[in-house]
């Protein structure tokens, strides 16, 4: 549970959508993500270990640099997480229709 | 199939909107947030009261499986047979607070109609907390599933 709601805290942050924008389209090193950026090096380098760490980001090492690529397997948990708040609605929508196509036969 | 039940819920954002397609006419449709038997049987509630009428309100009580009951209320500011409602709800047990709720009732073919509800939330943190608390229990029910399978396993 709590690395789950790790994930959207990780979400909730623009910077870090940003990120996750930009590293969709390819795999990019450190260096080049923070370049986009205006922020400090730093801050970059914070927002790459908590996306990391809730493995919306994966880290491949090649030679000496860290290229930093998506991991579409949890993007799709965080795609899905409105699913059930839908189904939840569509359930109780379907009910009533049953109800109601019912309550027409019987008046 | 395309689902019936749509949900826009835009990032950084108080409010969503649900939308639903109904194989129903439309005073069918309304009838169904009408007539207070009828609401409790499809929305698995208790009707204590509901006021239709401008400046009315609505209290609802759901007894939850293992007994426990959950109020919820609300004060219905406009009234407009076959049209509109619109209404605050409150879940009392909860710390979310008041939301807003726009429900519009549309005609689209002589059997067919449209329910367009429009909820506004205090907050962005409040909204997306809502949106989660499904999914958030569908979690807990799988992390309890795998715990019951793993008892077996001993």
């Amino acid at each position: 549970m709590n690395l789950r709601r790790d994930v959207f805290q990780a979400i909730a942050d623009p910077t870090r959508r940003a990120i996750l924008v930009l590293v969709a389209s390819q795999s990019m090193t450190a260096g080049a993500i923070a370049s986009n950026f205006d922020t400090a090096r730093p801050t970059v380098s914070k927002h790459l270990q908590i996306l990391t760490e809730c493995e919306l980001l994966e880290k491949e090492q090649i030679g000496r640099e860290i290229n930093y690529h998506l991991n579409p397997q949890k993007v799709k948990e965080i795609a899905d997480f409105i699913e059930p708040f839908r189904k939840l609605w569509d359930d109780r929508f379907n009910k009533l229709e049953a109800i109601m196509k019912q309550y027409k036969t019987d008046n | 199939m395309e689902s019936k039940t749509k949900i826009n819920a835009q990032d950084g954002k108080q409010d969503l909107v649900i939308t639903r397609e109904f194989d129903l006419p439309l005073a069918l449709l309304f009838k169904a947030y009408e007539i207070p038997e009828i609401v409790e049987q499809w929305m698995g509630t208790k009707v204590l009261k509901l006021e239709n009428k401008n400046h009315g309100s609505y209290q609802f009580e759901t007894t939850a499986p293992k007994g426990n009951k959950y109020g919820f209320n609300g004060t219905i500011h406009e009234f407009i047979l076959n049209q509109k409602i619109t209404r605050t709800f409150e879940m009392e047990s909860a710390n979310f607070g008041v939301q807003l709720e726009f429900l519009e009732f549309e005609e689209l073919t002589n059997n067919t109609s449209k329910l367009t509800m429009h909820v506004v939330y205090r907050s962005v943190e409040i909204r997306d907390q809502i949106l989660q608390l499904p999914f958030a229990q569908g979690l807990n029910m799988a992390h309890n599933r795998l715990q019951e399978i793993a008892k077996t396993l001993k």
